[in-house]
């Protein structure tokens, strides 16, 4: 039997899911493939950030529009993964002040609102910021979740018939003279290669989109640009503070759900290095050092961990630092570029634009294959965001008030489903961010759960001060019981996602982190018996 | 290197490295499922309060403040000042007029001594309790404390002149219970101190160590009655350079620990001055002052309770200490462990049950250790000993002041 489809999207990140989307709700016939799991890429390791567009305004006028039309309709359509924090730009004694004037009249250009408000009342309304502050502006920045966001896309496509195959790797195309009209597909589990046929392929790997070009023979100039953060243990402030200069290092910290987040710094790495993206202790000095400027209480604040992700920049020019890189929507159309039918590039962009690159792909799609219908992503809420959060934690009054309120934040309107939980159901699996036995079954049966990472990235097991010393064990114990994997399976997944933790650890292991990690490696080596070693992946 | 080698978090739950013991060692949590424990209604849930002030949970009401789970943590986390910060800062629930009258020790003893035979009797009867526990939510099942007739320091007026002849002074908080309840106790201290050759001041004003207060979220109010007394214990200690003694453990500690950590008072200069009256004792026998006889022809044997925060002062040692100096006292240590009534919060209809349920191992030891009586350094720890068994209870001084050859 061969499998087609009208289009198929390589790349599980936000674009990709967006896509799928965007292309299923215009009747469209569709299949997502993924590598690994969804936003394993750069979707999952960024800031987090809602951006208003304020921080381009002044240096790329295009993006600061394009932020500020997204942020508001993310507001609405997404409203479960998002979090209406406002930000500020803080100007220090050693910034030069006139640059906030030059700033806020670009956001005003740009359609975002900025108001100049007195350094007093700033640090009323963020207590956390430097006091030394000689000026403030207020922009509608937020937090936006990248997992939620992204698996929320997923939801919505596969509700309205979209397939999506997770730890299935792209490779190699089927091409028919200057036509691409299919791909080959190994599927991690079980080692065999399919192959999907598809009118158009669409390449929305990220930064891994370079390869997936170059397999066709086609090539984009990317610039892989690493930036490294780092998670503070709770959450320090309340609203997204910035640095009212132009864009530098470590000049953003974001409240993200239970956490803050400092980033990030920019350095151009080789492609051969993207799949292994370590935190040097260079850079751990450099986002503290600046962090402590916008917020000194980092300076005593328990650090968390530290990761890295990959800009998939489309370079433009030759700048090592891949910041003056335009952040713009990149589209290519590679029968006009290259002249290679049925294969489409989108890249570029960022997390805040991912709907939009999504439009504009899908658009690109429909003319190519006549369809008529318009793009219903920017009003059609997705599944989360459908129903105010009151009317949700009000049927779910039985559950445990943190519990409730956790799963609710993370799940929108979705959380409903847990409201018929029995008692055993209401157990903790995961402490630090109440994550119950129903949560994780409902994650396990609904959201393409295949180890405790991917559980991880829908449910935030593992995410919080422990980092899974009390949580991994029990939800590998879970997924055990309800036939995900066999026991030995289950141990070396264990065993994996613990060593994948410890990775985020090590750049920053001092103090209580170092100390609670060594605390779990007892408890899972020497009480558990659990080895290492038995991960031998990767 | 790194930046942050030296400091220490203000946010002291970050030291936590969920080891959970805390729970463990939760009288609360063991018998009453629907208090979260120590562990997520400190640390976990502190971190999610931070996040966002909806996460404050009622049933944090349900902590007896122990700090037994402190004792037990072995990353210093302040678990139980986590908790008791919170509900002064996040609950939303205003104390009742129950609340009101339990907390007020002060008021409702002023009111009570000077009718103390009806008001005893009364608070005895039947349809009272049924009624208290109607109307105010006072469990019937609770016996009252006894009020006396006529107060420790009505009492103590005749004998101030007689105290000014010692050349050696200490200054004793006395506390309500001794105040309003039961003058006998400070009587004994009295006592046993001249016998030492010290004599015994007051304080030039005391008011109630206001514990009953922020328990029951009276907090401006104890604030304000904790000015008073650090301002009358650092006249005290700093002008007259007289050390504070008190015979209540929770007084002791509330005053030491509760006052700089929950209310934001400064006591640094003078905290280490304040102790209680066994420790003082101790440290004097033991550096070879004072002379006591006692008398041969008595043997008793008693088992002494360690209350939760004599546990977290660290200070049982003295007191059992102190009992087996005297001759012809066999002593039996208790399992340390919570007798349930955590001051007033035993007294709540809501309570009862946790408050029973939580003493139960204790009395069941009590009623097997084949004593004479208990001896414990807390009131309400002998309220509920008294109550709950069939045992006398009594305060280390007291025994003290029994043993004591009469001059």
């Amino acid at each position: 039997m061969i499998e087609s489809y009208d289009v198929i999207v390589i790349g599980g990140g936000a674009t990709g899911a967006g896509v799928v989307r965007d292309c299923v709700r215009r009747g469209i016939r569709v299949l997502l493939i993924e590598r690994f799991d969804i936003s394993t890429g750069a979707t999952g390791r960024n800031h987090g950030l809602l951006h208003s567009g304020a921080r381009y305004a002044v240096t790329d006028a295009e993006s600061a529009e394009e932020c500020i039309k997204e942020n508001m309709i993310l507001r609405r359509i997404a409203s479960h993964c998002v979090e209406e924090t406002d930000g500020l730009f803080l100007s220090l004694p050693e910034d030069d002040l006139s640059f906030q004037s030059k700033f806020v009249e670009a956001c005003r250009h740009a359609g975002i609102r900025a108001d100049v408000i007195d350094p007093k009342e700033a640090l009323l309304l963020e207590p956390s910021a430097n006091p030394d502050i000689i000026g403030a502006v207020r922009v509608p920045d937020g937090a936006v979740d990248p997992f939620r966001l992204t698996a929320s896309n997923i939801i919505d496509a596969k509700a309205h018939g979209a397939e999506v195959l997770t730890y299935h790797e792209v490779t190699g195309f089927i091409r028919e003279q200057n036509r691409i009209v299919g791909v080959k597909v190994l599927e991690h589990k079980t080692k065999e290669v399919k192959s999907y046929y598809a009118s158009i392929v669409v390449n929305a790997g990220g930064i891994w989109g370079h390869d997936i070009a170059r397999m066709v023979g086609v090539t984009i100039n990317m610039l892989p640009a690493k930036g490294a953060l780092l998670i503070f243990g709770h959450r320090v402030n309340q609203m997204v503070l910035n640095r009212c200069r132009k864009p530098a290092d470590a000049d953003i910290l974001v409240p993200g759900d239970t956490i803050s987040l400092i980033g990030t710094t920019s350095s151009k790495v080789p492609f051969e290095e993207v799949d292994r993206m370590l935190v040097t202790s260079a850079e751990v000095d450099l986002l503290l050092r600046e962090g402590e400027k916008l917020a000194p209480v980092l300076a005593q604040t328990r650090i968390l961990r530290a990761y890295a992700g990959v800009r998939p920049l489309v370079a433009s020019d030759d700048d090592p630092s891949g910041r003056s890189v335009s952040r713009g929507i990149v589209l290519l159309d590679h029968a006009v570029r290259d002249g290679l039918e049925g294969f489409i590039t989108i890249t570029g962009g960022k997390l805040m634009t991912y709907r939009l690159m999504a439009e504009w792909t899908t658009d690109l799609i429909c003319r190519k294959l006549n369809v008529s219908a318009a793009c219903t992503t920017a009003v059609e809420k997705l599944p989360g965001s459908r129903e105010a959060v009151e009317e949700i934690g009000k049927k779910m009054i039985s559950v445990p008030l943190a519990q409730r309120n956790s799963t609710i934040y993370r799940h929108g309107d979705l959380a409903e489903k847990l409201a018929e939980n029995t008692v055993s159901e209401y157990s903790l699996v995961c402490e630090c961010e109440e994550v119950s036995v129903g949560e994780v079954k409902y994650a396990l049966n609904e959201l393409d759960v295949h180890n405790l990472v991917d559980l991880r990235r829908r449910t935030r097991v593992g995410m919080g001060t422990c980092q899974g010393e009390l949580c991994a064990c029990r939800a590998a114990g879970l997924m055990s019981s309800m036939h995900k994997y066999c026991t030995k399976r289950a141990k070396e997944d264990l065993a994996s996602f613990l060593n994948e933790r410890w990775k985020g650890m090590a750049p920053i292991a001092w103090g209580d982190t170092l100390r609670e990690s060594e605390y779990m490696s007892w408890v899972y080596r020497g009480v558990c018996g659990l080895e290492w070693s038995q991960k031998q992946e990767e | 290197m790194n930046l942050q080698q030296h400091n220490v978090s203000e946010n002291n739950f970050e030291q936590c490295i969920k080891c959970t013991v805390c729970t463990v060692y939760c009288p609360v949590a063991a018998v009453n499922p629907a208090y979260p424990g120590p562990k997520q209604a400190g640390p976990d849930e502190e971190r999610l309060r931070l996040k966002k002030p909806y996460f404050y949970d009622e049933a944090l009401k349900y902590c007896i403040n122990c700090k037994r789970c402190e004792v037990a943590c072995p990353s210093n986390v302040k678990i139980g000042d986590i908790i008791q910060l919170a509900r002064i800062k996040y609950s939303k629930k205003k104390p009742t007029l129950r609340d009101f009258m339990l907390a007020n020790t002060d008021l409702m003893g002023s009111l009570s001594t000077p009718l103390a035979p009806l008001v005893n009797a009364t608070l005895g009867l039947k349809p009272v309790k049924a009624v208290l526990d109607g109307v105010l939510k006072i469990d019937h099942r609770r016996s009252f404390p006894k009020y006396a007739f006529g107060t420790f320091e009505s009492w103590y007026k005749k004998q101030a002149e007689k105290q000014l002849a010692f050349s050696q002074q200490v200054s004793y908080f006395h506390g309500c219970y001794v105040n309003y309840n039961y003058p006998q106790l400070g009587k004994d201290l009295v006592r046993v101190m001249n016998a030492l050759g010290i004599g015994v001041q007051l304080l030039r004003k005391e008011k109630c160590c206001g514990v009953a207060l922020i328990s029951n979220g009276f907090i401006d109010q104890a604030r304000k009655q904790a000015e008073l007394n650090v301002d009358s214990i650092r006249e005290a200690v700093v002008e007259k350079n007289r050390p504070v003694i008190a015979t209540s453990s929770t007084c002791t500690f509330t005053i030491r620990d509760e006052y700089p950590h929950l209310l934001g008072i400064a006591n640094a200069d003078v905290r280490d001055r304040v102790e209680l009256a066994t420790r003082y004792i101790y440290r004097l026998l033991s550096q070879g002052g004072g002379k006591l006889t006692f008398r041969k022809d008595k043997k008793i044997r008693v088992a002494y309770h360690t209350p939760c925060h004599m546990e977290k002062l660290g200070w049982s040692y003295y007191s059992i200490e102190l009992l087996k100096r005297i001759p012809n006292v066999e002593v039996v240590v208790l399992d340390s462990q919570c007798c349930g009534i955590a001051g007033t919060y035993g007294f709540k209809k809501e309570n009862y049950a946790t408050s029973q349920g939580i003493g139960q191992n204790l009395f069941q030891q009590i009623e097997a250790a084949g004593v004479d009586c208990v001896v414990t350094d807390c009131e309400t720890c002998k309220w509920q000993i008294e109550m709950s068994t069939s045992k006398h209870c009594e305060h280390p001084i007291s025994i003290f002041a029994q043993m004591l050859l009469c001059e």
